[in-house]
C-alpha cells in the first residue's frame, strides 16, 4: 500500500519566511534608498541637480520644524478637501446610480468636468476666495470626487435584477433597495474609490499651494526650488508622500474591517 | 454602467416610449366583468406584451392562465418562450400592454405584496449571515417592517424552523459563500417562504443544480407545499420536474407565447424519486415532449427561405 507522502511539493510562494510579507516593503524601500546613495556617489552628482538620500534624510531632520509647519497645513487642507468629496461623492454616486435621468443628465457632465486640467481651476478659485486654505481644499475636493461618483454608482447599478425583483415583489421601495442592498454592496468599490480619492487629493493640495498659498508643503517646495535648495524639495515630496501613504493605509484597514464579507477567506492574511 | 442605454437615454429620454397595444386583438374589458367573483386564485386572461427597442420582441400573445387557491402550476416551454415574462406579469413588476391578471379576486395593478420569489441564481446578500438573508423579507413587508423590533424572536423562530424543514441547520451564522450552491438555494427558497406568502413563483429554480442535488430539493419543496399549502407557479424547462412537482401542467408555444396544452398530474403525494420511474409519469412526460417540440424554434433555414421569398 502507498502511503500518501506527508511532504507536500514545495510551493515557491509557501516557502517564503512568514515574516518576509511584511518586512518586504521596507527591503525593497531599503534597496532603491542605497542604489540612489551609491549612484549620487559614483556619477559625483551635485546636490542641486539630485541629492543624496543621506542628504535628504538629514534636511528632514535639521528642518523639522518648518516642515511639519507646512505638512499639517497640506494635511489640514487635504483631509478638509478629501471630506468634502467623500460626502459629495457619495450622494452623488447614489443619485448616479440610482436614478436613470440622474445619470443620464449628469455623467457626460462629470466625465468632462473630469478632463479639466484642475490646474487651470486654482486662479479662478483664488480669484474667488482669496489665497490660502479655501482654494487648496477645493483643489483637493475637485481633484478626488470623481472616482467616489463611479465607483458608488457603479456597486448601485449593477445589483442583479432578479434581486431587485425579489425584494420588489415584497413590496420594497427604491429607498429600501438603496439602503438594504445598493450601499453595501457598493461598500467594496466605494473603499476601493477612496485609496485613489485620497492620494488624488494631496495632488490637488500640493499644486493649490504651490501656485497660491503662504504655507503648506507645495509653498515650500516652491520656494525651495527657487533657492536651489533641491535636497528640501526633495523633503518636502518626501512628506507628502508618507501622508499619501499613511492615509491609504488607514483607509485599507478601515476597508478590510467594513467589508470583509467581500474578501474570500483564503485571500485573507 | 448601464451599458449603453444610459447613452441612448440621454439621446431621447422619453421620446422612445412605447405604444403600447399595438400587437394584441383581446378585449379586455368584457373580461375582467367575467373574472370578478371566480374561484381561482390566478386568473390571467388574454395577457400580451411586447418589449424591447419599439416592442420588437413579442413575449406574449392572449395568455390564458388560472391556478387555484393552494394549487401548484407548472409551466413549460422552449426556450425564451416568455416564461420569465409571465412571472413578472403575475408578480405585477411589469403591466401587460393588455389583458387582465387577477389574484385573488383583485385585478394586478402594481407589484403584489403576498409573494415569495425564488430565481435561478440564489441572488443572497453576501454581507449578510444566513438568517439575515431568510429574515431579510421581514424588514420589507408592509405588515411586517414596523413591528420588527417586537417580533424579532417570533421571526427568527419561523425562519430557524424554515431553515430546518430544508434540512439546513447549524447554518444561520455562516454566510452564503460558505456555502454550497445547493444549500444557498435552499436557502433562498427560505427567504421566499418565511414571510408566509400567498403565492410563491419559481423561477427555475433548480436548473444550475447538479441531478442529485435537484431531486433532492424537489422533494423539500414538495414537502414544504404539502405543509403550508401555498399557490405556486414553477416555471422550468425540465419536464420531469414539472410532472414531478406539479398539480398542472401548462405547456407554452414559442414566442409570443401562449398556453397551447394543460395536463393534470393525477398521481398521488407525496411523490418519491421512485414515481418519476412508473409508466404513468413517464407517459406524461413524453406527451408533454411531443408536445413542446414543434414549438422549438423553426428550422433556421426555413426562416431564411421564408424571408428571401
Amino acid at each position: 500500500m502507498v502511503r500518501p507522502s506527508r511532504n507536500k511539493r514545495p510551493n515557491y510562494f509557501d516557502r517564503a519566511a512568514p515574516w518576509l510579507l511584511p518586512a518586504a516593503p521596507w527591503i525593497i524601500g531599503i534597496l532603491v534608498l542605497v542604489s540612489w546613495q551609491a549612484a549620487c556617489v559614483i556619477f559625483a552628482l551635485p546636490e542641486f541637480i539630485l541629492p543624496r538620500p543621506s542628504e535628504i534624510i538629514a534636511v528632514l531632520i535639521t528642518m523639522a520644524g518648518p516642515i511639519w509647519f507646512h505638512a499639517s497645513e497640506t494635511l489640514l487642507t487635504t483631509s478638509v478637501g478629501f471630506a468634502l468629496s467623500v460626502a459629495f461623492g457619495l450622494l452623488m454616486g447614489i443619485a448616479v446610480g440610482s436614478f436613470r435621468f440622474v445619470y443620464a443628465g449628469f455623467y457626460p457632465l462629470l466625465i468632462g468636468f473630469n478632463s479639466v486640467p484642475k490646474v487651470a481651476l486654482v486662479p479662478i478659485l483664488v480669484v474667488w476666495f482669496g489665497i490660502g486654505r479655501v482654494p487648496a481644499a477645493l483643489t483637493a475636493f475637485l481633484m478626488s470626487f470623481f472616482p467616489i461618483v463611479v465607483n458608488v454608482a457603479t456597486g448601485l447599478a449593477t445589483v442583479e435584477p432578479e434581486l431587485e425583483d425579489v425584494l420588489r415583489s415584497l413590496g420594497a421601495k427604491k429607498r429600501d433597495l438603496i439602503m438594504k442592498v445598493g450601499l453595501p454592496r457598493s461598500l467594496p468599490y466605494f473603499f476601493a474609490s477612496l485609496k485613489i480619492a485620497i492620494t488624488l487629493a494631496f495632488v490637488g493640495s500640493v499644486i493649490s499651494e504651490s501656485i497660491a498659498s503662504s504655507r503648506g508643503i507645495g509653498t515650500l517646495m516652491v520656494r525651495a526650488a527657487s533657492d536651489f535648495r533641491v535636497s528640501l524639495v526633495f523633503a518636502g515630496l518626501v512628506v507628502t508622500a508618507a501622508m499619501g501613504v499613511a492615509m491609504y493605509g488607514g483607509f485599507a484597514l478601515l476597508e478590510r474591517h467594513m467589508t470583509a464579507w467581500a474578501i474570500r477567506p483564503n485571500e485573507r492574511r | 454602467m448601464f451599458g449603453n442605454n444610459g447613452w441612448e437615454l440621454l439621446l431621447g429620454f422619453g421620446l422612445l416610449r412605447r405604444n403600447s397595444n399595438t400587437a394584441c386583438t383581446q378585449d379586455v374589458v368584457t373580461k375582467v366583468a367575467i373574472m370578478r367573483g371566480e374561484p381561482s386564485f390566478i386568473s390571467i386572461e388574454g395577457v400580451c406584451l411586447s418589449y424591447g427597442r419599439q416592442d420588437s420582441i413579442h413575449a406574449l400573445d392572449g395568455l390564458d392562465l388560472r391556478v387555484e387557491r393552494g394549487g401548484f402550476a407548472a409551466v413549460v416551454g422552449p426556450s425564451g418562450c416568455g416564461k420569465s415574462s409571465l412571472m413578472k406579469l403575475v408578480s405585477g413588476l411589469r403591466a401587460p400592454d393588455a389583458g387582465c391578471i387577477a389574484v385573488d379576486g383583485n385585478e394586478v395593478d402594481g407589484p403584489l405584496k403576498i409573494i415569495g420569489m425564488a430565481f435561478q441564481n440564489p441572488t443572497l446578500l453576501p454581507w449578510r449571515n444566513i438568517l439575515g438573508n431568510v429574515l431579510l423579507p421581514f424588514e420589507v413587508v408592509d405588515e411586517h417592517r414596523y413591528t420588527i423590533r417586537m417580533q424579532r424572536g417570533v421571526n427568527e423562530d419561523k425562519a430557524r424552523a424554515l431553515l430546518h424543514a430544508v434540512g439546513l441547520d447549524d447554518v444561520e451564522r455562516r454566510f452564503p459563500w460558505q456555502l454550497s450552491g445547493g444549500m444557498q438555494q435552499r436557502v433562498s427558497l427560505c427567504r421566499a417562504l418565511v414571510h408566509e406568502p400567498a403565492l410563491l413563483l419559481l423561477d427555475e429554480p433548480f436548473g444550475a443544480l447538479d441531478a442529485f442535488t435537484r431531486e433532492e430539493l424537489w422533494d423539500v419543496l414538495q414537502d414544504l407545499w404539502i405543509a403550508r399549502k401555498f399557490t405556486t407557479i414553477l416555471v422550468t424547462h425540465d419536464l420531469r420536474e414539472a410532472v414531478y412537482l406539479a398539480d398542472k401542467v401548462h405547456v407554452m408555444s414559442r414566442r409570443p407565447g401562449r398556453i397551447v396544452a394543460t395536463h393534470d398530474v393525477p398521481i398521488a403525494r407525496p411523490r418519491r424519486t421512485e414515481v418519476a420511474f412508473e409508466t404513468d409519469f413517464i407517459e406524461i412526460v413524453h406527451l408533454l415532449r411531443e408536445q413542446i417540440r414543434p414549438q422549438l424554434s423553426p428550422d433556421p433555414l426555413a426562416v431564411v427561405a421564408r424571408t428571401v421569398s
